[in-house]
This record gives structure tokens, C-alpha cells and sequence, in this order.
């Protein structure tokens, strides 16, 4: 199983699935961010757009994602101030310049990306920007890895994210292979990285020796980027946090700490009320995303549910298991 | 969630835009013509002609190897060209926002008559509107051209002639233009400059060399993807793909790769796509002599297999199936 | 969220760095990264270096990659 939205990708993009022999199955895991987090974050993402004054700076992953009526998309259509960003700098730099309105960036993703938020909070914070505000739903990887398995989904081996690994080092995934007994391999993005990280994993599988390796160590060191993690853990500290198909994991998530939460963007809107979508009755991202289906099994996908109209996180970010099956293998070759 | 609004992705080339043509389609009458081609061919008493409009709201009006006008030029000179016309006539329609200096306007107008002298054909008739400050912005153009051609070469526009075994040629580099662009608007610098250009003169070379081609059509918006999915579900064919083969700058690959663009979806305005049956390499030959072709290569190939569906064989020898997007490319970090 | 890409470092300004990735350029942001220099190549994510790549695991690993592409895959 990769848990990684580039890898699950870069394997549909490299058309690796078609190249491995029907002995090895490759799972898709909860490794897109944009999925497994809360459609609420939306809501909460368009509340505040629809908040006098704001900007709201977005990452492009984020902007068609579902949410329980609308998406960022549909309101930046219907005239809010809704700007795509390539990065958390550019809007620090668009606070900079409107200093009579307040600049909220949605922050999501996993280690790779917590750093960036917390680096660009410490510099509002440095720099006395009090209209910077970020909307956090960040998480990180070993709990959900390891509540995956305690969940009963089988597999014999983990593809490790590379790029949470290059922030984290390779020592959070040891409890892994230890206390489940399954290989585990660090691996990088290349196609070729990724066979070599399967064929890794293969060996260890087949000489009954699971351990953990790192296939990317051109990029991961085994300690990691200690500057970015101590960032990280100056800004966030970890919390329960709710994954889509998971429900609440323990300690997976990351939270302001009390001296940041003036840069909470929770302050500034008032909380949509919390309703169930019918929407998404059929949708079974829940189960795609821990690996126990795929999305031929969903009898939304490519029906209802389709890139145009998306029901599910997992067809709208495109690294999501049902875009990419959608985009590059929804058909035997 | 039904889409009621019109939004940007409806302008993107990809699916939702087949979506919204279906609203003229449903309620114009085309005249028998064969719909969805660059340009309606139709015969008169006076032989086959081509006609064909295109609107330009491109901003800024300058980009990195080209203008608006320049654009609004080849443009509709290419969608003549692909359809197997030669370009004879334009006209061009243009609205002009309150406040526009009427120095670039001029610079614009010097630039489309430029083009045009280098595209051999004249623009004969216009018309001109001013809108009040914020109703459009700074200029859009409107060109509609027509053009002449032989029976022969009648159905290169619609591919009911494409067959399994035809070859898939394309004239250069991809991915230039729509790069060009975005880059201007964002904070990425790099040389990349549009491939804007008018391409009758390389076509006309290509139709005299044999009757071998037998589909045509330039990958502007939605890229090389849109039309070779289109073209594969119109003739329920498959169309093979060698990622290798196709041609792309090192700093086209770079910038796709910090954004997370895939270059067969990014538009082009001086790329051609030619489908040719048996003597494909001698239109190879000549498109590579041409100033306009020097990268040309053979990209693919239509297949008796995966009917109706464009399939790219990876560089390392996977299969994957390349669809049209629903909208626009945006930036991604995933 | 992942898409990281090597880009070469062609020059520093305090916490700012101009990077190339094959002909396109950025300022980028290196304050998470240390002991970096004029020509290291490092990872850039979403604005932000959060990485250097070592050269000698780089070859090492490509050296790999020739041996296994040498091989073939069976189905």
C-alpha cells in the first residue's frame, strides 16, 4: 500500500500497475490529504470567503474539492475574493498588501506541508502581519498508518512516503515494522524509484524478513530535517484529529498552540451548522481510501460521480484514488 | 451539485466546454455541415469553401512571442488552414474598454496586419465597439475568415477518412504557449516563449507532397489530449501514444513539473496535428524542412484496439489512458 | 502532498534563494534548510527548499536504476 498522493500519481501516471505481475497488488491508502480531510473544512473555507473583508488564498488542490453544498470553485464563480496560490508565501505577501483585510490560507496536508504553515505564521508573527490567518486541518502519517492495520486492512508492506519522510526521517515508521511485523520502504517519486522501492519490498516479503529501508536516501536522511520539524512543533502541537473512512485517530492531527491561536482563521467566521449531505449516500471514499475497495467497486464512480461532478474528495483532488483510476485505468488495457 | 453559472472552466477546451457547445448545437442549424470542426466547409456554385469564427479575450494583451493580435490572426488562419483551406479573408470585430490607450491599440492593429501579410491573406471588414470601464478587458477581438478548398481534401477536417495503421505527426514542441502565458502571471521566470503562429504556408507544403492525410487539426486549447480524444471517440478508434516521442522543451518540462502541469493538456497556437496514412514520411520529411517544423515527429499511431480511447505508452512501458480535463489546469503541490 | 521537484541554486540572499528548474526560475525560500550553497540542488516544495540531495546517494542510486533497467520484468 502507498500511503502518498504523489505516489499513488506517479504509479497511475507511469502506468506501473500494467508492468508488475499479477503476484503483486498495489493498494491506494490515505495518502491525499485533500481527501481524507472533513468536507466541513470546506464549509468552513467558504464561510469564510463569504466573511465581509476577506480574502481567502488557496492552494490549487483545493479549489473544486466538495464540500456539503458548494465548493471554493462555485463561490469564486458567484464573485467572493478567492485567489489560487502556488504557495503560503504568496499570501503572506498578499496580507502584506491589503492590510485593511484579512488574508486566510487553508492549510492541509502532512509533514511536507505543516513546516511551511508554521515558517509562515513565525514570519507574520516576526514581521507584526495580525491580518494573516491560516485555517488548519494538517495531519500526520504514523497514526493512520498503524490504525489501518489495527483495523484489520491487510497488506504486507508499505510504500513510505517520500516526501513527509525527507521533513520527518525514517525512525517514525520503525514502530511499524516492529510491532506489525510488515516491511516498509522509504521511496521517491521517480518511476523507477518506485519499482526499485517495490522490489525491495519483494524481498523482504519473500525471505520472510520484514525491515525498514530507505530507497529515496538521495533526499531522506534518516533524522530528517530536524530545522522543520522543530518549526513545526514550535507552531502545532499534535491533537485528535477525524480522517474520512477513519472516523477520529488519536494524536493525528495538528493543532495552533495557545500563543499562535491569534493566527486561528476559526475566530474570524461564525461555524456553519454541521448537516449530513445526501449527497453523499453511496459514496464509499471511506472505504477507497483505507484500501478495502477500489473504485470500480463504487457504484457512484463514473456515474454520478465523475471529475465534472464530483461526489467524493477522492475523484476531485488529482491524486485522489478515484480521479487517478478515473484519468488513467478505468479501463482494462 | 448542478452547475447553473457559467464558470472558468467552461472556457477551458476540456469537457465542460463540449458541455456548453452543446447549447448551439442543440438549437442552430449548421446547414449539413459536419459539426464540431475548426471550420463549416460547405459547397456554393462557386466550389468548397471554409468559414470559420474565433473570439480573443486573452490578458494581458502581450505575452512572451506574441500579442492578442497576433493571436487573433493565426488563430482563425489556422483553423482554415487544418481544415484543408487556403486562408483568403478575414474579417475583425473588436471591443474596446473605456480608458484604452489608443497607442497599443494601434500597437495591436500593426501587429495583426503584420501577421496577415506574413499569413498571405487580407483582412477586409470590421467592426468596432467601446464598452464602459470594467465591461471587458482592455480589448477583445472577434475574427472570422474564409477560405477555399479542393474536393479532395474536403474531409481532412472531420477524419472520417482516419484509419487503424495512420500515423500521428505533430510540428513541434508542446505545452509553449499555454506556459508563456501563466507565466506572465505568476512568479515563475523562464524563457518559454508562445509558439504563436500562422501555419498555412507548412500545411499547403504537406497537402502537395501525396493524398496520404486524412486529418487535420491545431491543438489549441486543451492541448494535444483534447484533440486526439476527441478524434479517437469520433472515429471509435484507438490512438497510441509514445511519450517519448513527443516533443517538449527542457524549460516547458520544468515549469510543467514545479506546477504540476501535464504537458499534453496546455494549449498551443503554431502546432499542428496531422493523421496520415501510407507515404506519412514524406509529409515527416517536409514538415521538418519547414521553418515551422524543425522538432516534427511522429507521436503515435491509430490501433484496432482500446476503440474509442487515447492510450500513452509511458517511458518506461506502462499504458495509461489520457482523458480531457473537466476545466482549466490550475497549480497544484500534491 | 507531495509534488517536490530538485532545482539548482543559482544564487542566496539571506533566507531567499534564485533556484532553476531546467530553464525556469523562482525565489524560493530556504530558511528550513542549512549549509546550502551556490549549486547544491535541493527540493523545493510549494515555494519552500526542505531539502538538500546528496550527490553521492543520488549517483549511487542511479547506478542502481541502470542494473535494474537491465533486467527484465517478467509477467
Amino acid at each position: 500500500m502507498e500511503v502518498c498522493g504523489g505516489h499513488t500519481m506517479c504509479i497511475h501516471k507511469f502506468g506501473i500497475p500494467s508492468l508488475l505481475p499479477k503476484t503483486i497488488k498495489l493498494l491506494s491508502g490515505p495518502g491525499c490529504p485533500v481527501c481524507v480531510t472533513s468536507r466541513y473544512f470546506i464549509d468552513d473555507a467558504v464561510e469564510c470567503s463569504r466573511t465581509d473583508g476577506v480574502i481567502l488564498t488557496t492552494l490549487g488542490d483545493l479549489i473544486r474539492v466538495p464540500g456539503t453544498e458548494t465548493s471554493l470553485y462555485r463561490e469564486k464563480s458567484a464573485g467572493r475574493d478567492i485567489r489560487i496560490v502556488y504557495s503560503v508565501l504568496e499570501a503572506i505577501q498578499i496580507a502584506k498588501d491589503n492590510k485593511d483585510k484579512k488574508i486566510v490560507f487553508p492549510g492541509i496536508g502532512f509533514e511536507t506541508t505543516a513546516p511551511l504553515s508554521a515558517a509562515a505564521i513565525l514570519q507574520a508573527k516576526k514581521e507584526g502581519l495580525s491580518n494573516f490567518y491560516i485555517l488548519s486541518a494538517h495531519k500526520v502519517m504514523p497514526p493512520v498508518m498503524k490504525a489501518l492495520i489495527t483495523e484489520g486492512v491487510k497488506i504486507d508492506g508499505y510504500i513510505c512516503p517520500g516526501h513527509v519522510s525527507v521533513i520527518t526521517g525514517t525512525n517514525i515508521y520503525k514502530s511499524i515494522v516492529e510491532d506489525f511485523g510488515l516491511a516498509c520502504v522509504v521511496s521517491g517519486f521517480e518511476p523507477l524509484d518506485i519499482l526499485q522501492s517495490i522490489f525491495m519490498l519483494v524481498n523482504q516479503i519473500e525471505k520472510g524478513q520484514p525491515a525498514l529501508e530507505n530507497q529515496y536516501s538521495r533526499a531522506v536522511k534518516t533524522e530528517g530535517n530536524k530545522k522543520a520539524q522543530e518549526i513545526m512543533y514550535k507552531v502545532f502541537e499534535p491533537a485528535d484529529d477525524w480522517w474520512r473512512g477513519m472516523g477520529t485517530i488519536p494524536m493525528s492531527g495538528l493543532s495552533l498552540r495557545k500563543e499562535f491561536k491569534s493566527f486561528d482563521a476559526r475566530q474570524i467566521f461564525k461555524p456553519v451548522k454541521r448537516t449530513e449531505s445526501e449527497k453523499e449516500k453511496g459514496c464509499i471514499c471511506g472505504n477507497i481510501l483505507k484500501g478495502l475497495k477500489t473504485p470500480a467497486d463504487c457504484s457512484l464512480f463514473n456515474t454520478i460521480c465523475t471529475p465534472i461532478d464530483p461526489v467524493g474528495a477522492c475523484m476531485v483532488s488529482g491524486e485522489g484514488s478515484c480521479a487517478t483510476w478515473y484519468r488513467y485505468a478505468r479501463e482494462a488495457i | 451539485m448542478s452547475l447553473n453559472l457559467v464558470n472558468m472552466d467552461h472556457g477551458s477546451g476540456g469537457k465542460l466546454t463540449q458541455n456548453l457547445i452543446k447549447i448551439f448545437t442543440n438549437y442552430f442549424d449548421n446547414n449539413g455541415s459536419e459539426s464540431m470542426t475548426d471550420s463549416a466547409v460547405f459547397k456554393n456554385n462557386t466550389g468548397i469553401s471554409a468559414f470559420t469564427t474565433d473570439s480573443y479575450v486573452i490578458n494581458p494583451l502581450d505575452f512572451p512571442g506574441g500579442d492578442i493580435g497576433k493571436l487573433a490572426v493565426c488563430g482563425t488562419v489556422n483553423d482554415l488552414a487544418v481544415s484543408g483551406a487556403v486562408p483568403m479573408y478575414l474579417s475583425c470585430a473588436f471591443i474596446l474598454e473605456e480608458g484604452l490607450e489608443i497607442e497599443k491599440l494601434k500597437e495591436i492593429v500593426k501587429s495583426m496586419a503584420e501577421t496577415a501579410k506574413r499569413a498571405n491573406v487580407k483582412i477586409i471588414t470590421g467592426d468596432t465597439k467601446v464598452v464602459e470601464k470594467g465591461a471587458c478587458d482592455r480589448m477583445f477581438i472577434n475574427t472570422a475568415g474564409v477560405g477555399f478548398l479542393e474536393e479532395k481534401h474536403r474531409a481532412i477536417g472531420s477524419g472520417i477518412d482516419v484509419k487503424a495503421g495512420d500515423k500521428i505527426l505533430i510540428n513541434g514542441n508542446i505545452g509553449d504557449h499555454g506556459l508563456a502565458v501563466l507565466s506572465i502571471r505568476n512568479s515563475f521566470s523562464n524563457t518559454i516563449k508562445s509558439d504563436c503562429a500562422p501555419l498555412n504556408d507548412l500545411i499547403k507544403s504537406c497537402l502537395k507532397v501525396n493524398n496520404s492525410i486524412n486529418f487535420m487539426r491545431d491543438a489549441t486549447r486543451g492541448g494535444l489530449a483534447a484533440v486526439l480524444t476527441e478524434l479517437a471517440d469520433k472515429v471509435n478508434l484507438g490512438i497510441s501514444l509514445e511519450e517519448k516521442s513527443i516533443p517538449l522543451a527542457e524549460n516547458t518540462r520544468g515549469l510543467c513539473e514545479f506546477l504540476g502541469f501535464d504537458p499534453l493538456h496546455l494549449a498551443n497556437e503554431g502546432k499542428v496535428i496531422i493523421v496520415a496514412g501510407e507515404g506519412w514520411e514524406d509529409i515527416l520529411e517536409v514538415m521538418k524542412s519547414h521553418p515551422l517544423g524543425i522538432n516534427s515527429s511522429v507521436i503515435g499511431t491509430v490501433v484496432e484496439k482500446h476503440h474509442g480511447k487515447l492510450v500513452l505508452k509511458t517511458e518506461i512501458g506502462g499504458n495509461r489512458i489520457i482523458d480531457i480535463p473537466a476545466g482549466i489546469q490550475l497549480p497544484r503541490i500534491c | 502532498m507531495c509534488l517536490s521537484i530538485p532545482a539548482e541554486i543559482l544564487s542566496i540572499n539571506n533566507s531567499m534563494a534564485e533556484v532553476s528548474v531546467g530553464g525556469t526560475r523562482y525565489n524560493a525560500n530556504i530558511e528550513l534548510v542549512e549549509n546550502v550553497n551556490i549549486g547544491d540542488f535541493i527540493l523545493i516544495h510549494s515555494g519552500y527548499g526542505i531539502a538538500k540531495i546528496d550527490e553521492a546517494e543520488a549517483i549511487d542510486t542511479l547506478n542502481l536504476m541502470q542494473e535494474i533497467k537491465k533486467k527484465e520484468l517478467r509477467s
